[in-house]
């Protein structure tokens, strides 16, 4: 049995396609579609709840220690309200997760994790921190989390809040921000490759809050938007997916998230591993050149017709017209020209440095 | 000419011994953003309740199944480039003409398929 988010209601009210993720019935797209969603993301604004996201809290003495361990990021420099984006790996080089670490404090830290993940991540980094000093905590059940995303999002925010509360620089936030007069944790992240904010608060203010950015943002074309378009904006934005560009079996030094895995620091779990061994995969970035969608799990091959590797995720690309995919192929067919295995034919595809859209 | 429908949302417009073949309005709306229709190809078999191509919406792809058995002689080009054309109007938006040898037992008509809605 799946269960709702606090923002439910809200979504058959307006109309949304509920389906099960992660555990949760969620809105895949309201009536107007997930093109008509995307779009409203790209040029003015999109609200998302993302309240099936998990969140610890990590605390005391040792919770830097325990964060350089089990994280490939160096938390040991890093300021008080900025967020860190970082990988989780197994002894092996594979990922348990990628998350995002804010620094409320010194010792006070929130990590916010994928929904599919919560239980394995809790449980994983409960094991491997036990010896330390830190009070580690699950509190999703107590966090409502939406995301209003897009280029007008700091005017909607603006209208409900003293926008010197609010935070100014990508991946910085701001704590007990009140929004329409919800008491809000205030974060400019997202996962769309726009502008935009992540408001974590109270499950029973949710309602609430969501209402109050609806009609706000209403002059400046907020449409509620659910999983679909959430889905078509990473891959533009080419943000991996845990499950698709990251998972256990793919060493992480594979997927092109060096900026995230500090091989300086001391040690963290997975560190040897990934040394131990040269990346044999590249993630890489194509459009399909001829008619056609390659989806995640298509094959992929060279012009001869060796095996290079599998399509990761794909789909038509709204705010770009074409069809993408991100690939996960063998290095020395990186260059190579290559193609997709789709219901039995083979797709020519182009490659297209990553990510497909950059907001200008 | 008579309009027939099948319990899997597809439409057969017959004239004579050929039959245009489309997907409901129900459908389309149930897949959304319909982005790239792979055609059958002219001149295959296909078989009534049988697999006659694909529609692919954002979020994944549909298998679209024949109301009736017969030879495709003609194709819909328009939505190689124009797929949309089907969530704008999918009882006009044709995918292909079927030179027909039989038609499906389960066929109703309009009545009776929107009965069962």
């Amino acid at each position: 049995m799946s269960e709702r988010t606090p923002l439910y209601a809200k979504h058959i009210e307006r109309g949304g396609v509920m389906v099960d993720f992660a555990g949760y019935e969620l809105p895949v797209n309201y009536p107007q579609g997930i093109i008509a969603e995307h779009n409203a993301v790209r040029n003015a604004a999109g609200l998302f709840d993302v309240s099936h996201m998990g969140e610890f809290t990590l605390k005391s003495k040792d919770a830097v220690k325990a964060l350089n361990r089990v994280l490939t990021n160096d938390f040991t420099v890093m300021d008080t309200g900025r967020v860190r984006y970082s990988l989780m790996c197994y002894p092996g080089g594979g990922a348990v997760d990628d998350v995002l670490v804010y620094k409320k404090s010194g010792g006070d830290f929130l990590i916010v994790v994928n929904a599919a993940n919560k239980d394995k991540d809790l449980e994983w980094m409960s094991a491997n921190i036990d010896d330390l000093e830190v009070e580690f905590e699950d509190i999703s059940d107590r966090v409502a989390q939406l995301a209003l995303q897009g280029p007008r999002s700091g005017e909607i925010l603006s209208s409900l809040s003293d926008s010197s509360k609010l935070p100014e620089k990508y991946y910085s936030f701001k704590e007990n921000v009140s929004v329409g007069g919800v008491n809000a944790l205030v974060s400019r992240t997202g996962y769309t490759g726009e502008d935009g904010f992540e408001l974590y608060c109270a499950p029973s203010d949710a309602p609430a809050l969501y209402d109050a950015l609806m009609a706000a943002g209403e002059p400046y074309g907020l449409v509620p938007a659910g999983l679909g378009a959430r889905d078509t904006l990473r891959t533009e934005a080419a943000m991996p997916l845990y499950g698709h560009e990251l998972r256990a079996d793919y060493p992480v030094s594979e997927v092109g998230l060096d900026f995230a895995v500090k091989y300086t620091k001391d040690d963290f779990i997975g560190k040897a591993a990934l040394l131990s061994r040269p990346p044999q995969y590249v993630r890489i970035g194509v459009r399909v050149a001829d008619r056609g969608i390659v989806r995640e799990g298509a094959p992929i091959f060279t012009a001869d017709g060796e095996e290079a590797g599998v399509a990761t995720s794909g789909t038509m690309a709204p705010a770009l017209g074409y069809a993408i995919a991100m690939l996960r192929v063998r290095r020395e067919f990186a260059d190579c020209e290559l193609y997709a295995e789709v219901r039995g034919r083979r797709l020519k595809l182009a490659p297209v440095p990553l990510p497909f859209y950059k907001r200008a | 000419m008579s309009l027939y429908f099948t319990k899997s949302h597809e439409w057969a417009d017959v004239d004579g011994d050929i039959a245009a073949v489309g997907i409901t309005d129900y459908a389309a709306g149930e897949l959304g953003d319909v982005v790239y229709v792979e055609l059958p190809e002219v001149g295959s078999a296909v078989q009534a309740g049988g697999k006659l191509c694909e529609v692919e919406s954002v979020k994944a792809a549909s298998e679209i199944f024949s109301p009736v058995s017969g030879v495709v002689t003609e194709v819909n080009t328009a939505l190689e480039d124009a797929p949309e054309l089907i969530n704008a109007d999918a009882m006009t938006a044709w995918i292909c003409k079927i030179k027909i040898d039989g038609l499906n037992a389960e066929l109703m008509d309009e009545t009776a398929y929107k009965a069962g809605l």
